[in-house]
């Protein structure tokens, strides 16, 4: 990490240079430049669409392209070779798949916390006031049970001694989708990240889940092993894990890891 | 030439190689005969099957005044209708999702008002969506096969006596079962391979919304061997609807 440290500070140095300073100059002296590919768990959109901005805005000559999906389906991504630098989870585990298949550069750090809560129509029609409720819906959108939020959203409910009958369930393909189905579509209820019922803004009532009954989802980042731009992709993970990457994230509802 | 033609050829048929060689021939039943895939499966036969129905019920008609009748504006009916063929099936979704949701439809909130009924999330739901991508492909078979039936035919029939429900069941009926079975098979192709508008406007529940392009997807992540399993079965049964038409495509060659 300490390669990584350094290459932040001196990223952290362009970034604080006046805005007008010259760009050009600024760009041709930057070592940093190149195309930048990050899979990031879909719920890490917004926070991520945000971070990349202001990444390219210090690194002129960087462009970070973003590819949302559920941390799953990346996994399954990079073991089938897909062209990835940076790898951002919705949770630890996908890194020890990715470990144990040899796709790792190093240990990947936590940078995030999330938490569960529950979305249902505007207003609230149906009186949810917990997981225990969720028995009497109709339909609860969920995660599929591979994706981290379907995992989360089964400790929720475990926790709650709540058991809803599969027929009962609709599985979106990832975090984004399973909101979607309430927010645009029939699903009565759905448990999701809290950072994407805050996202979904007025098109969905927030039920939250009292810390006691909730999980802590970690995210984590890392460096995919075969990599040609190691320096950059170090760079960005230390962008991200950094006071603007903070700042990012915690304006779209992150907690600190 | 040949050699173009050959890497033609291969680029269509190499994806089918890879997944021959990569499916587990020794647990091919047991991949496909329990759990989730199994389900699916019988899900996707009988879903589709009432998609081709129902297709057949909306279709038919549709494609009788498009071949007999001449009035302004067909040949835009014929486009707006055979659209769906077209669309990205997930926009397809969407727009079943603006006219039968519950929540938010044109005339779904009506439907579950006033008769309690619920499309979406649904096993009618799934039918729907696979009719709706499903039928353009009946309605031109059909079309094609009523345009080109001989009318002196069904003339000669009348003058020989017939009344129009016989001269339409015994003359016309017959001729046209060709074009039929190609307009089946394909609409029944294209039911079975659905995706977008199936998980967009009926959700991904198992056993009841979960077909098995659906499932498909959702077991390359979590049991690759599975889903390749479904995925030979999927494609030996497109393979068994492209023998049986036997190169009868459209209709039109008979």
């Amino acid at each position: 990490m300490a390669l990584a440290g350094l290459v932040a500070l001196a990223g952290s140095a362009a970034g604080a240079a006046p805005a007008g300073a010259l760009p050009a100059a600024r760009a041709a002296a930057d070592p940093l430049r190149g195309e930048l590919t990050v899979s990031a768990a879909a719920s890490l959109g917004d926070a991520f669409a945000r971070i990349a901005r202001d990444f390219r805005r210090a690194h002129p000559a960087v462009r970070v392209r973003l590819n949302l999906a559920s941390s799953a389906g990346l996994v399954a991504q990079i073991q089938s070779g897909a062209p990835v630098d940076v790898f951002a989870a919705a949770d630890l585990a996908s890194f020890d798949r990715l470990a144990a298949s040899g796709h790792l550069a190093r240990t990947p750090v936590a940078f995030a916390r999330n938490r569960m809560a529950i979305v249902v129509k505007p207003g609230n029609p149906l009186a949810v006031r917990g997981p225990a409720d969720l028995t009497g819906v109709p339909v609860v959108a969920l995660c599929g049970r591979t994706v981290p939020c379907g995992a989360y959203a089964a400790a929720v409910l475990a926790r709650a001694g709540v058991a809803l009958p599969e027929s009962r369930v609709t599985r979106g393909l990832d975090a984004r989708a399973t909101l979607t189905a309430v927010a645009a579509g029939d699903a009565d209820a759905a448990v999701v990240y809290a950072t994407d019922a805050r996202a979904a803004g007025r098109a969905v009532t927030t039920v939250e889940i009292p810390a006691a009954g909730n999980v802590v989802a970690v995210y984590g980042i890392g460096v995919v092993r075969d990599t040609p731009r190691r320096a950059l992709a170090d760079a960005f993970v230390a962008w991200v894990r950094g006071p603007e990457g903070r700042a990012a994230l915690a304006a779209h509802g992150f907690g600190r890891p | 030439m040949v050699i173009a033609a050959a890497l033609g050829a291969a680029f269509i048929l190499l994806p089918f190689v890879g997944l021959l060689r990569r499916v587990r021939w020794a647990s091919l039943p047991g991949d496909l005969g329990a759990g989730p895939a199994r389900t699916a499966l019988l899900l996707s036969l009988g879903s589709s099957l009432a998609a081709t129905a129902l297709a057949l019920v909306l279709g038919a008609p549709l494609a009788w005044v498009l071949a007999r009748m001449d009035f302004r504006g067909r040949g835009v009916l014929r486009a707006l209708v055979t659209l769906p063929m077209v669309l990205p099936p997930v926009v397809g979704g969407a727009a079943l999702l603006a006219a039968w949701g519950r929540s938010y439809g044109l005339l779904g909130a009506w439907l579950h008002d006033a008769a309690g009924v619920q499309l979406t999330f649904s096993w009618w739901g799934v039918v729907v969506a696979e009719a709706f991508v499903a039928m353009p492909f009946l309605v031109l078979a059909l079309e094609g096969g009523i345009a080109s039936v001989d009318r002196r035919y069904e003339q000669a029939a009348a003058t020989l006596g017939a009344a129009p429900m016989a001269r339409l069941a015994l003359v016309t009926g017959r001729l046209l079962l060709p074009s039929l079975a190609a307009g089946l098979a394909l609409a029944w192709a294209r039911a079975l391979g659905e995706f977008g508008a199936t998980i967009t406007f009926a959700g991904n529940i198992e056993g009841r919304t979960q077909t098995a392009p659906l499932a498909v997807y959702l077991l390359l992540e979590s049991d690759p061997e599975a889903a390749y399993a479904l995925s030979v079965a999927l494609v030996a049964v497109c393979v068994a609807v492209l023998a049986a038409l036997r190169g009868r495509w459209w209709g039109v060659r008979r």
